[in-house]
């Protein structure tokens, strides 16, 4: 574990977080983590090792469906994400889902503001101008969709969706992106570009990326979980994993014993 | 050793062609019915499919005899049943969609529920109740009451007939829609009633659109109910608490007079084409907002 004695230096932190589908069975199972301001930190393992749903657990994703179970704390600048409001919670976590999905009814515009609709916060025409030109600047997609913003989402490639999708979660100025495999559906110029991405967002944002791609998360994080079977088996910066992995079954994934 | 396997195969292919040959045929048969129908209608009721048709109201039984025995095409047309369909299908469109919409969306979002069950049930069974059953009870619940049969009876007849079809293509539009877009929504903290009002109502609308149009070129050709309901009415009619006629009552109306039978076949011949038609426009528009 990261030692920092100064927990408010967290923007977030995970204690003794546990999720179960079924009663009595752990897909995540008792995670304690701190995770730093400004830092892009990957969550690695398995097909099913619940990676995934730990992330969901993050912007309280789990309480759409009513038969899975999450304890433990989750502290937002400190704060008990489980103590908020879920829809506050979930502007200051924004999440990039691991297929785009621009909403396919609204234009690239509307997508970008969409937060701000689905929320009812009232924007005048020209503060939303800004919010769409300033979001899409910070996604690179400015110059290519400034003379097509009334065209449908759905209208862009996978990689501009994705763009776009992101473009959307941050237009809330969220403290959190959360990302679930932003780049397995997308092509690898598109995940390149997503990848420089995240490093510039990284200035702005925390980032918690769900990967399945251990090159993609030495590329891009600086800190770096290893789950497996629900469990966190290692958490450290991402150079002393990739080079001196404390745990086995750690050392095992990264050489590809399995995975 | 090739030469038998080359048999083998030879024999494959034939059988398929065979089967491929026998489904052909049989698809073909299916639509004969159809055609027949069409020219039916078409040989015999193409003299009286004018214009008059769409501007006159139906003709009495006098005026028909007259025109009959100078030998004349009968005059006048089926314009009080058209409006007397078109003020029925919006009344019920108009109570229909709204239950039916929000019942479906109900079914889709809690699929495994009791009460879902049980309300899919039941609305399988509405579908089977028998049209003229539906008639004769809202004789009694609205007819009765209002000691008149009226325009809102009818549409309260059909809206009960169009309630299954409706909820049933709700659900199964809302369902068709990939969980991600949901959880987009509600990613971006949007209430649960806003995501469903302004992503997920939208994004089906294509699937809505077209069952409530299906639901309706369903319920246009229904008599049975009406009969009872809306009874006929020899003029135009505006109000909604008077009785009302439509196109399949002049139908029937033209049936039981052997002086207006000629214009059975002409209004007919409409009503059936504007169903396909509908049916059709639905189908174009189904593929065409399709969300992928």
């Amino acid at each position: 574990m990261i030692n920092n004695n100064m927990a408010r230096d967290y923007l977030l932190q995970l204690k003794n977080v546990s999720v179960s589908y079924v009663r009595g069975k752990y897909a995540v199972d008792k995670v304690d983590a701190d995770i730093k301001a400004n830092t892009v930190t990957a969550i690695m393992g398995p097909s099913g090792c619940g990676k995934s749903t730990l992330l969901r657990a993050i912007n309280r994703m789990h309480d759409l469906y009513p038969e899975i179970e999450t304890t433990g704390e989750i502290l937002l600048k400190g704060e008990n994400i489980f103590h908020m409001n879920p829809m506050k919670v979930r502007r200051l976590a924004g999440m990039v889902f691991q297929r785009p999905n621009p909403f396919p009814t609204m234009s690239i515009y509307d997508n970008v503001i969409a937060g701000y609709k689905l929320n009812g916060i009232p924007l005048t025409k020209k503060e939303k101008d800004e919010i769409v030109e300033s979001s899409l600047r910070s996604v690179a997609l400015w110059d290519e969709v400034k003379d097509s913003m009334t065209k449908k989402g759905t209208f862009l490639s996978g990689g501009q969706q994705q763009r776009l999708c992101i473009a959307r979660a941050i237009a809330l100025k969220p403290e959190v992106l959360l990302m679930d495999e932003p780049t397995s559906a997308l092509d690898p110029i598109s995940t390149n570009r997503i990848e420089e991405l995240i490093l510039e967002l990284k200035e702005h944002y925390t980032i918690v990326i769900v990967t399945h791609n251990m090159s993609q998360a030495a590329r891009i994080s600086d800190n770096s979980m290893f789950m497996y079977l629900g469990e966190l088996v290692e958490y450290d910066s991402t150079r002393q994993m990739f080079t001196k992995p404390k745990d086995k079954r750690t050392e095992e994934y990264l050489t590809g014993v399995f995975g | 050793m090739t030469k038998k396997i080359h048999t083998k195969t030879e024999y494959r292919k034939a059988k398929d062609k065979l089967f491929f040959g026998i489904v052909c045929l049989f698809s073909a048969l299916t639509m004969i019915p159809l055609f027949l129908i069409i020219w039916e209608l078409l040989k015999r009721g193409y003299k009286q499919f004018n214009l008059d048709l769409f501007t006159k109201i139906a003709p009495t039984s006098m005026d028909a005899m007259f025109a009959k025995m100078s030998g004349d095409a009968i005059p006048g047309g089926i314009l009080n049943g058209l409006t007397g369909t078109l003020l029925m299908l919006v009344l019920a469109t108009i109570m229909a969609i709204p239950v039916g919409i929000l019942t479906g969306i109900y079914l889709a979002e809690k699929p495994k529920g009791k009460f879902s069950s049980i309300i899919r049930n039941l609305s399988d069974l509405l579908q089977g109740i028998p049209s003229i059953v539906i008639g004769v009870i809202v004789y009694f619940w609205v007819v009765k009451p209002m000691y008149s049969f009226s325009a809102l009876a009818g549409g309260v007849a059909l809206a009960i007939m169009m309630l299954p079809m409706i909820i049933r293509s709700t659900e199964e539009s809302v369902k068709m829609l990939p969980a991600s877009l949901k959880e987009a929504g509600l990613a971006l903290g949007g209430s649960y009633t806003t995501v469903i009002l302004r992503v997920l109502l939208p994004s089906a609308f294509g699937g809505l659109f077209t069952g409530s149009l299906l639901a309706v070129s369903r319920v246009m050709g229904e008599t049975a109910p009406l009969l009872v309901t809306a009874l006929g009415a020899s003029a135009i009619n505006w109000d909604i608490t008077q009785p009302t006629s439509a196109v399949p009552l002049l139908i029937w109306e033209f049936y039981n007079d052997p002086n207006l039978s000629s214009l059975i076949w002409a209004t007919s011949l409409l009503l059936l084409l504007i169903v396909l038609g509908t049916n059709l426009i639905a189908k174009s528009i189904s593929r065409k907002w399709k969300i992928q």
